[in-house]
């Protein structure tokens, strides 16, 4: 199995992802932002930084990339991608997922390990989890509060297209503390906290963050 | 040469931390005339000569598409000579 | 105005100029018409004004920093020593590693967020130009009195700033330190550490040799940052109202660096550079001057090729601009092509702004005049050299020999009060609302971070070898002996390296001291400099650079000597690291090293007003038998954690709640000075009862003082028949950050 890991000017946990596809088991493949080319892989992964710089808008300005277009136009047809923070923020701004990320609450970056609740397992993202699995990955973000109006809130929850939820305080002022959402298909899926992170206890808090690797190949071979 | 300005805002609804933050520091400072603050950004786009209504619709498109996410703000695009 | 050139400046020996403006002494000035054979031009008198701060000359410190040089202990570990842009160690596998600390510390006080995100950003490219990846950052900081308006002007900034710069390049954070003292109000110490790897054979230096070679410009456009930011800023003390020239604080853009750094490793990658300079301190007129003096010295440049932000920028300004995220390459022709490719994917702007010549003479033209042509050895390397006048502080004898004024708590409600107010004052509380605001995972090689005794980074993940840092000070006994505060702040570096269980290998600084202009400052820093070559020559540990950090005063009063020093180790394998605390109750603690009334210069004696007595005196031997023993006993004990400011109470305080599992101690003696003072060389260790005999006989071997001091477990932390709850130690422990700054 290919996992596409997409490097924009300013990304910086692509190689964290691309360690996280090698320990699930599956092949990275690097993906630079201006290549419109896909190579073929079976599933896309836009990491966590800082791409442009967060200039005007986190991810507002990778989003009009070359891969992008690509990304997109597979996303339609049922390419898995999952968005890591930055990734997140790229795909709200693409308009793959509904929402927006703004400033965090409390106007400080926030890094620390940060517990939250899988309530979707039917995402190709969360397949390997046991449904309202709760689990702990590193949050890291300034700019990490979901935001939307109250009609697609309460779509999202009504479809059970929440992956994911914050446990105890709200870390970023997230409306009803949401941490990961999917689109209606299941197979795009944003995630602010950083399960990339979480894959060895040596380097991060948990090894919880594994599954939402391992999950893409179980859906992958599942097809 | 003109200067168009497009200033975005977010939208009423969505929390503006930052400019909570400034309503709360002023008073800190010994201003006290805010009864809020909201923060936005502020667009100067230089062009030549006066611009066409063709043109203000094109950067209305350039502010709907970039330089504002519609999802969360709101912009208004003025020409200042 | 009408350009100045060479031709001009030859035919008008007598033009006055603002030499004293630039911060340039009349002798100064004198010599570089002595050089020049006439009046410099006006771009040559600004090159010479920045390049001879003693920023960037080091004129007061070279004569004493030759000690590190002179003193060096033989290592076969040292690849590049003082005198580039950082040092390199071999740690092994075919690995070279470099870091450095720098200071930004009068520009953190000006503009607090910039001044912490610039320093950041020249420390990681002085790293970068060494030819490796940058891998972690540290702050070690120093800021007034916790509670001061104007510690919570500086302070959000500065964390803001180092946060928001270190984040957005991928940089974990993975140390540093908080200390707030009266001293530092008004010069708050912003000093910044990176360090990076690469392949030996990747090792870059600053040198523009081979001529015919271009001189290539690459990174962000120059504008108008920082103009004699270095010869006015970081050389003259504040005026009691602030600083009196005011130049423009440079502003950082870290993804521009971040850009930069990635389109360097692709360059480096391919070896298409010959030597490579960053451009921090004075700009353009360190680089060209430093590449060319690392050459044969001839050096052709045409600066209006310089890519400007402000096209109003003269030649001078352009020369003295400190523009942040800027690099300076030597390319054959042969491979500048490729280079301007690999820049042109990620977008970098980049010009050739020059070539390398068979001449000896640094020649800058602006549109076709010559406005400058010298000796590059002279700008860069000849500065001048001062023998500033030196004498031991009057007070010095008498602040020695006080008897010590502090109120010791005498029963155990006092103790209990005594810990609680201990662990709660600022320098000793939980750090979690700065660290929180640090990136600390990304590349997924840190092992382990704040407030863990140093920071470990895995270097490679097959074979599991890493690098740990620390970095420490203690200004307080500097203050009262500058020779062994010196020795005492390497020692304690070094001992935290190895209770995480890696060998130290090498040392850089940062000193922080007042104006060299005052011979008691001038006699604390000879005096620290003293001690510190004799510490690393005894320790085996070579000094591999450093900075220097003048000026450090406001008005007459100089800050308290602060030498930080840094020690890097080695670790074989990082997945036996030791961490600092016990996660299972039934394990024995054990206190490695004696216990002194060593009260003298602690933070108790802080918090009470006294700033006299003794400093301890440093006994490297022994700190360097109880490193051997940490290495030795690496596999039998299950965590350890140093014991430095705030003695056993920080120690076992810091120890029980990072867990939140208690520990039930006994100490023999006077219980209050057991557990305040502050006597170095000093680990707790906590064993399974079954390692406690063999950890014992290598304590005996290596001749290290060994007591049982307890035994983990339970929901307090009790010493003798004092019971603290850990709840209770918590609340106070973690309250105080949040309340003073949240």
């Amino acid at each position: 199995m290919r996992v596409g890991v997409v490097t924009f000017p300013g990304s910086l946990d692509d190689q964290d992802a691309a360690r996280a596809v090698r320990f699930a088991g599956a092949t990275p493949v690097s993906l630079w932002h201006r290549d419109s080319d896909l190579h073929g892989v079976d599933a896309v992964i836009l990491p966590g930084g800082f791409s442009y710089g967060d200039y005007l808008r986190c991810g507002a300005i990778s989003r009009f990339a070359p891969v992008m277009t690509s990304i997109i136009e597979q996303a339609k047809s049922g390419l898995p991608v999952l968005g890591i923070c930055n990734g997140f923020q790229i795909l709200c701004e693409s308009h793959l997922l509904p929402g927006a990320l703004t400033r965090n609450q409390g106007l400080h970056f926030l890094c620390g390990p940060q517990k939250i609740r899988i309530e979707n397992t039917t995402s190709a993202w969360t397949s390997n989890f046991v449904k309202n699995q709760e689990i702990v990955i590193p949050l890291k973000n300034g700019e990490g509060s979901f935001q939307c109006d109250d009609s697609t809130l309460a779509q999202l929850e009504s479809e059970g297209r929440v992956i994911a939820r914050y446990l105890g305080e709200n870390p970023n002022g997230s409306r009803n503390l949401i941490a990961g959402i999917t689109n209606a298909r299941g197979n795009v899926v944003g995630i602010m906290p950083h399960p990339e992170h979480a894959i060895d206890s040596l380097t991060g808090p948990t090894t919880d963050g594994l599954a939402f690797f391992t999950s893409v190949l179980t859906t992958l071979v599942g097809k | 040469m003109a200067k168009i300005v497009v200033d975005v805002m977010l939208k009423p609804e969505i929390l503006d931390p930052q400019g909570q933050a400034v309503g709360a520091a002023l008073p800190r400072l010994g201003f006290t005339f805010a009864q809020s603050v909201r923060q936005g950004k502020r667009f100067e786009i230089e062009v030549e000569g006066d611009p066409t209504p063709a043109q203000l619709a094109e950067i209305s498109k350039a502010a709907e598409t970039l330089l504002a996410n519609p999802v969360i703000e709101t912009f208004v695009v003025r020409v200042e000579k | 105005m009408a350009l100045d050139t060479v031709a001009i400046a030859s035919t008008t020996p007598d033009q006055v100029q603002p030499f004293a403006e630039l911060g340039l002494k009349g002798d100064e000035y004198q010599r570089i018409r002595e050089i020049l054979g006439r009046r410099p031009s006006s771009s040559e008198l600004a090159m010479y004004s920045v390049m001879w701060s003693e920023h960037c000359s080091y004129k007061s410190s070279k004569v004493h920093l030759r000690q590190f040089g002179e003193k060096a202990p033989k290592s076969d570990v040292l690849l590049v020593g003082i005198g580039e842009n950082a040092g390199v160690v071999d740690v092994g596998q075919g690995y070279a590693v470099t870091f450095k600390i720098e200071s930004h510390n009068h520009p953190s006080f000006i503009e607090p967020y910039q001044g912490a995100a610039t320093g950041i950003g020249g420390i990681v490219r002085d790293i970068l130009t060494m030819g490796a990846r940058p891998i972690a950052v540290m702050d070690p900081l120093r800021f007034g009195p916790a509670d001061a308006p104007d510690t919570r002007r500086v302070l959000p900034g500065v964390i803001a700033g180092i946060g928001g710069y270190g984040n957005c390049l991928g940089l974990p954070n993975i140390g540093g330190e908080i200390i707030f003292d009266q001293t530092y109000a008004g010069n708050p110490l912003v000093n910044a550490l990176c360090v990076g790897v690469m392949r030996h054979e990747q090792i870059k230096l600053a040198k523009a040799s081979g001529p015919g070679n271009l001189v290539v410009l690459f990174g962000a456009k120059t504008g108008g940052d920082g103009i004699g930011g270095v010869s006015v800023l970081a050389s003259e003390t504040f005026g009691a109202s602030g600083p009196a020239k005011r130049p423009s604080v440079q502003v950082g853009d870290p993804f521009t660096e971040k850009v930069l750094i990635e389109c360097s490793l692709e360059i480096f990658a391919e070896d298409l550079v010959v030597g490579i300079q960053d451009l921090g301190g004075a700009g353009l007129s360190c680089a060209t001057s430093e590449l060319a003096s690392g050459g044969s010295g001839g050096m052709e440049v045409e600066l209006d090729k310089v890519p400007l932000r402000d096209p109003s920028l003269t030649p001078e300004e352009i020369l003295m601009s400190e523009s942040q995220e800027r690099m300076c390459a030597i390319v054959e022709p042969s491979k500048i092509a490729r280079f301007l490719e690999i820049c042109e994917k990620w977008d970098v702007t980049v010009t050739v702004i020059g070539k390398v010549t068979d001449g000896d003479r640094l020649i800058i033209t602006w549109h076709g005049e010559v406005i400058v042509d010298v000796p590059p050895r002279t700008v860069a390397h000849e500065g001048p050299v001062y023998n500033r006048p030196m004498a031991k502080p009057g007070y010095l004898d008498q602040l020695n020999a006080k008897v010590l004024d502090i109120p010791m708590p005498k029963n155990n409600a006092e103790i209990k009060v005594a810990i609680l107010k201990l662990m709660s004052s600022a320098n000793m509380a939980d750090k979690s609302w700065v660290t929180a605001q640090y990136d600390k995972y990304v590349q997924g090689n840190t092992i382990q971070s704040q407030p863990q005794d140093s920071g470990m980074v895995r270097i490679d993940e097959n074979t599991h070898l890493g690098v740990a840092i620390s970095t420490d000070a203690n200004a307080s006994w500097s203050y009262l002996n500058p020779y062994e505060g010196a020795k005492l702040a390497l020692a304690e570096a070094a001992r935290n390296i190895a209770t995480a269980g890696a060998k130290p290998l090498a040392v850089t600084n940062c000193l922080n001291f007042g104006s060299p202009e005052d011979p008691a400052v001038m006699w604390q820093f000879a005096e620290t400099v003293r001690g510190l070559a004799d510490g690393c020559l005894e320790m085996g540990l070579p000094v591999t650079g450093g900075n220097v950090s003048f000026y450090n005063q406001t008005g007459d009063v100089a800050i308290l000597p602060t030498p930080i020093i840094g020690v890097l180790g080695v670790i074989q394998d990082v997945r036996t690291r030791m961490p600092m605390s016990f996660d299972v109750a039934g394990l024995e603690l054990y206190l490695l090293g004696e216990t002194r009334a060593d009260l003298a210069g602690s933070q108790w004696a802080y918090l009470h007003n006294e700033r006299g007595g003794q400093a301890p005196l440093a006994n490297l031997k022994n700190e360097m038998s109880l490193i051997d023993l940490l290495l030795e006993s690496q596999s039998l004990c299950s965590a350890r954690h140093d014991v430095s400011q705030g003695g056993l109470t920080a120690t076992l305080t810091e120890m029980v709640l990072e867990n939140n599992i208690g520990a039930t101690i006994t100490l023999e003696g006077d219980l209050a000075t057991a557990l305040l003072s502050e006597t170095p060389g000093r680990v707790v260790v906590a064993v399974h009862k079954e390692n406690a005999p063999a950890l014992l006989a290598l304590a005996t071997k290596d001749k290290i003082t060994v007591t049982k001091i307890g035994e983990t477990g339970g929901e307090s932390l009790t010493i003798n028949d004092v019971v603290m709850d850990l709840t209770e130690l918590r609340a106070a422990f973690m309250e105080t950050f949040p309340k003073l700054f949240g």
